[in-house]
């Protein structure tokens, strides 16, 4: 990711242009040439940049202002200090929001790290239906992330829901799923992993896949078991995919949304209430939309730290 | 004239492509040496390992889309009952139908496709001329605005959904609100720095004499753009496509916010509203349709999707 490159050529006037001698017969022409050159560049790009900067930067710089207003649609805001944020540090569900997100992030993460690395070590081996597999493991991707959570809300029942259903066949104890404030949240991070597991596992297949065989026959002749080539050929050989897998996940995960509106509401007992989810509140329920960017500004800025650090592992390594 | 030649280093998604030669060839050394696999007991422990993945697999994440189509096709009474029935006593179609009827979801389909479609060509048209403009028009700030682009790749989307939200409800200077327009989806998804990233590295790529030859000839940039660079970049605007249909018909929390009117809502939205005032069966059909049009698009183009993303790992 090579982005950097003469990086004053375009944007100085290049050294064709006569500068700051008066403008004679001679080179207005070529002047006029670069002019109409930069009128039709910016032609073709006009169109992309106004929509970034209406809906990327513009939104991103008002996130940071309207946190220290307070602010209603329709009339005029007003400047309020840092109370918005005092505000939210108040509320109860501020600490529940964010020890669920960790929380949930955690889980996920090492749910989301193990299950995958191990289907990818299991598929690698196999030499037969390689594309079922992939397939197959990619399906619940491509489902919508809302039928997802329809769907796994309607397993998690008490009732006639599959979920204990299954545990029953196999007399095992039933359990609350999503109705228990202590496997709210873990239910929740089973829903997500299901749901977007598949392209991990693509990814890492694809890691395997790279790693020299010689390599694993260097360690067999040195007597490695296969747990020692795991851990010597296998790990640090896709080390690097596996940071940032990880680090893509974590942020990911920690704007989580959808499997907690749809399936719990935020419950029960705000257990399963996520920072994402409490920015809507703010915004949509209590109409309080200095609170909702108060928060959204906290949690840009933890995620922001991981995304820097993201790009600057994926930098170093090109 | 150069000849034109594909631009190499990018890993387009190759359906036939080196990958899958290398992974069905059954020299290529794993984990697992080959003469241990070759032995009787290796075999017969291959054939155990492989049938349990397969059993694994099928139970994981087929078992679950089948109980969901199932489902649906079962009587109110069959659906709640303990223990549930494997297979349905009849198949019974009505739950579609009045899904189909009382959800509206002709409406609510159409909004998604509509949704979709706009979003997918307004980020082609704009992306595609934006990175052509970044990528060989070299124009003033053109490395301020790309460094600006590349930043918004930093910032969580999500987390700044509430200022879009405003921004779109009262657009600046002209004082007009998307909300409740399907330009609510549109515009947003035109600004996608990942999409116009990828467009812009696929074009950097391409040698900049065959664009000066086909200028020598006499075509405009845009002749050039449309005639020689697009027709090279086939494999990238078709990942970008999927990228951008996919986004938008799985996106829910941003059209929860854009639309209110439930006339305008696309199904994600709809589903999740209409959920709690509708019997359980008519739902299930209801989410069994939503999927419908993503699953058959993925079992069409499966190769280049997981090619596609099998290659992102392979970046370097």
């Amino acid at each position: 990711m090579k982005t950097v490159q003469a990086p004053h050529r375009s944007a100085a006037a290049p050294p064709a242009t006569p500068g700051p001698r008066p403008a004679g017969r001679r080179s207005a022409s070529p002047l006029a040439r670069r002019l109409s050159h930069q009128v039709r560049a910016y032609g073709f790009l006009i169109g992309g940049l106004l929509c970034f900067a209406l809906f990327s930067w513009y939104p991103a710089i008002r996130a940071v202002i309207i946190a220290f207003q307070k602010y209603t649609p329709g009339s005029a805001p007003e400047w309020v200090g840092t109370d918005n944020f005092t505000q939210v540090f108040q509320d109860p569900e501020f600490g529940a929001a964010w020890r669920n997100t960790l929380t949930f992030t955690l889980i996920a993460l090492l749910i989301g790290f193990a299950v995958p690395f191990v289907m990818a070590l299991v598929l690698n081996e196999l030499r037969h239906a390689k594309s079922f597999f992939r397939v197959v493991v990619y399906l619940p991707v491509m489902i919508p992330p809302v039928v997802s959570a329809l769907l796994w809300k309607w397993f998690y029942d008490p009732g006639a829901g599959l979920a204990n259903e299954g545990l029953r066949f196999l007399h095992l104890p039933t359990s609350n799923w999503t109705n228990g404030a202590d496997t709210a949240l873990l239910s929740l991070v089973i829903v997500a992993t299901w749901a977007n597991m598949g392209g991990t596992v693509l990814i890492y297949l694809a890691a395997l896949q790279g790693i020299p065989g010689e390599l694993y026959e260097a360690a067999e002749l040195d007597g490695a078991g296969i747990w020692q080539r795991v851990r010597h050929v296998t790990i640090p050989q896709t080390r690097f995919i596996i940071l940032m897998l990880m680090l893509l996940q974590i942020i990911a995960t920690m704007q989580v949304f959808t499997e907690p509106f749809v399936i719990t509401g935020g419950g029960p007992e705000n257990s399963t209430v996520t920072v994402l989810y409490l920015i809507y509140k703010y915004a949509f329920l209590y109409n309080d939309f200095g609170g909702a960017c108060a928060l959204s500004v906290m949690l840009l800025i933890v995620l922001s730290l991981f995304s820097a650090l993201y790009l600057r592992l994926t930098r170093t390594d090109d | 004239m150069t000849q034109i030649a594909p631009p190499p280093r990018q890993a387009p998604p190759e359906p036939e492509g080196a990958t899958r030669r290398k992974t069905d060839s059954s020299s290529v050394r794993t984990l697992v040496s080959p003469l241990a696999l070759a032995s009787t007991r290796g075999r017969a422990l291959y054939w155990i390992v492989f049938s349990g993945v397969v059993l694994a697999f099928v139970l994981a994440f087929l078992f679950p889309v089948y109980w969901m189509a199932s489902g649906a096709m079962k009587s109110p009474d069959e659906l709640v009952q303990t223990p549930p029935t494997l297979v349905p006593k009849s198949f019974s179609l009505t739950a579609y139908t009045d899904a189909w009827d009382l959800m509206q979801l002709p409406t609510h389909l159409w909004n998604t496709v509509v949704q979709a479609a706009g979003a997918w060509i307004l980020q082609l048209v704009f992306c595609t001329a934006a990175a052509y403009a970044l990528s060989k028009l070299r124009p003033a700030f053109g490395k301020i605005i790309l460094g600006g682009i590349l930043a918004t790749l930093m910032v969580p989307a999500q987390a700044l959904l509430v200022p879009k939200y405003l921004t779109i409800a009262d657009l600046p200077l002209i004082h007009v609100s998307l909300l409740n327009d399907p330009l609510g989806i549109w515009l947003p998804a035109v600004a996608n720095a990942f999409n116009l990233y990828l467009l812009k590295r696929f074009f950097d790529q391409i040698p900049r004499d065959v664009l000066e030859a086909a200028e020598i000839d006499g075509a405009g940039k845009l002749r050039t753009l449309w005639s020689i660079l697009l027709p090279m970049s086939r494999p990238v605007l078709g990942v970008v496509s999927i990228f951008a249909l996919v986004a938008v018909w799985q996106d829910f929390l941003w059209p929860l916010m854009v639309f209110s009117d439930t006339d305008k809502q696309p199904i994600s939205v709809a589903l999740v509203q209409l959920s709690q005032n509708i019997p359980l069966s008519v739902l299930i059909a209801a989410m069994v349709i939503a999927s419908i049009p993503m699953v058959l698009m993925f079992l069409v183009f499966q190769r280049h999707i997981i090619a596609g993303i099998s290659a992102g790992s392979t970046k370097g």
